[in-house]
């Protein structure tokens, strides 16, 4: 009796450890290593002030624009604008493991809702990051695969940058609290180029000299 | 190391700990529910789901100070009329190899159906594959969630 036991207890203890090396080997040989691997210094933003020397109003709002595309196309705002359902993730924007979906309002499929992993604030413990907003980006608003002048023209059509207009755009790139997430993503990921005010800051410009798109 | 109570299976248990534990350490280590197991510890096996306020987390990957008031729902404290369906058809069917995945496929397989009461291949799918197994029974589990839908419809 208590050999059988003892034999049962041997097994299942082989078999959890097993089990939790074989996760761990997998999960940190893909998770980590691509995040250390593409980890880049914090980039820099100019400030607006340094485009007024360009004295076009089109030309300064296309380099203005291309200024704050250094945030748009980062990482960290892309990988949750995905051109297919699936998001990607870390600075190689590899698909988002485990497979997860935008499913309705960008929360994720029943049963596997973005709020299974990502909870109110970034997890250093497990590596997960979050924000109280997480969620995707709606189908219309796919920044990947797209030129950022194609972007720039969809940022500013009503029918696909959920009706804003240019003032509430300048707001919500300046203060929306999930895209301020871009600036403090946790270890093991590259933040977005400068400060969510300097980015804002460039956004104004932009709409202010007119919001023209770089061309392409 | 800060006192928390915790809401577990209709239970309140008074806990002594770091704010930043994560919530698995907590259920398993300071609670003492060992049902609920820990694979990977960062959000990629599911091994550790639990529910939060009736919706599926992975206890290893949120702070325990972060539950709040929020009800805290363990394989051991499963009782929805789905959660037997499910139980009943995992028997039935003779879903688990080693075991080890089971509680966390079963929190999942739970709370699919309390959303969604017939869900199709592919719903089961994008709800079940971040509950990873090592014995492979994904085939079983599959043709077990369908059993369990199909045992409430009548
Ligand atoms: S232990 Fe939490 S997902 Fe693996
Ligand atoms: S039954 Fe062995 S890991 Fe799933």
């Amino acid at each position: 009796m208590m050999g059988s036991f003892s034999l049962k207890s041997a097994m299942l203890a082989v078999a959890a450890g097993a089990f939790a090396t074989g996760i761990l080997v997998f999960a940190h040989g893909s998770l980590l290593s691509d995040a250390d691997a593409a980890i880049q210094p914090a980039l820099k933003l100019q400030p607006v002030t340094s485009f007024d020397k360009i004295k076009n109003k089109q030309q300064r709002a296309v380099a203005l624009f291309q200024e704050a595309g250094k945030v748009i196309q980062s990482p960290r705002c892309m990988n949750c604008h995905p051109a297919t359902e699936r998001p990607t993730q870390t600075d190689r924007m590899r698909p988002h493991q485990p497979l997860v979906v935008r499913g309705e309002g960008g929360l994720g499929a029943p049963g596997m809702m973005c709020t299974t992993c990502h909870r109110e604030a970034n997890f250093d413990a497990a590596g997960v990051p979050g924000n109280p907003k997480w969620h995707l980006a709606p189908e219309e608003m796919a920044w990947q695969g797209k030129s950022l002048g194609q972007i720039c023209e969809q940022i500013k059509d009503r029918k696909r940058n959920g009706d804003l207009t240019l003032a509430a755009l300048v707001k919500h790139m300046a203060e929306d609290d999930l895209v301020g997430w871009a600036w403090s993503p946790g270890p093991n990921r590259t933040p977005a180029p400068g400060t969510q005010k300097e980015f804002g800051a460039l956004i104004k410009a932009w709409v202010d000299a007119g919001a023209s798109c770089p061309k392409g | 190391m800060t006192q928390l109570t915790l809401k577990i299976n209709g239970q309140s248990h008074s806990i002594d700990a770091d704010p930043d534990m994560p919530l698995l350490w907590a259920i398993r280590e300071s609670v003492g529910l060992t049902g609920t197991k820990y694979g990977c510890g960062v959000a990629q096996c599911g091994a550790c789901t639990v529910f939060v306020g009736g919706l599926p987390v992975r206890s290893c990957s949120m702070p325990v100070s972060a539950v709040g008031a929020d009800e805290i729902t363990t394989i051991e404290g499963l009782k929805s009329k789905e959660a037997l369906a499910v139980q009943k058809a995992w028997v039935k069917l003779d879903v688990p190899q080693c075991g080890y995945c089971q509680s966390g496929q079963i929190m999942s397989a739970t709370s699919l159906l309390e959303i969604n009461a017939k869900p199709t291949d592919r719903d089961i799918d994008l709800a079940m594959n971040g509950n990873i197994c090592r014995c492979a029974t994904y085939v079983r589990i599959r043709a077990a969630i369908h059993d369990a839908a199909k045992s409430l419809e009548g």
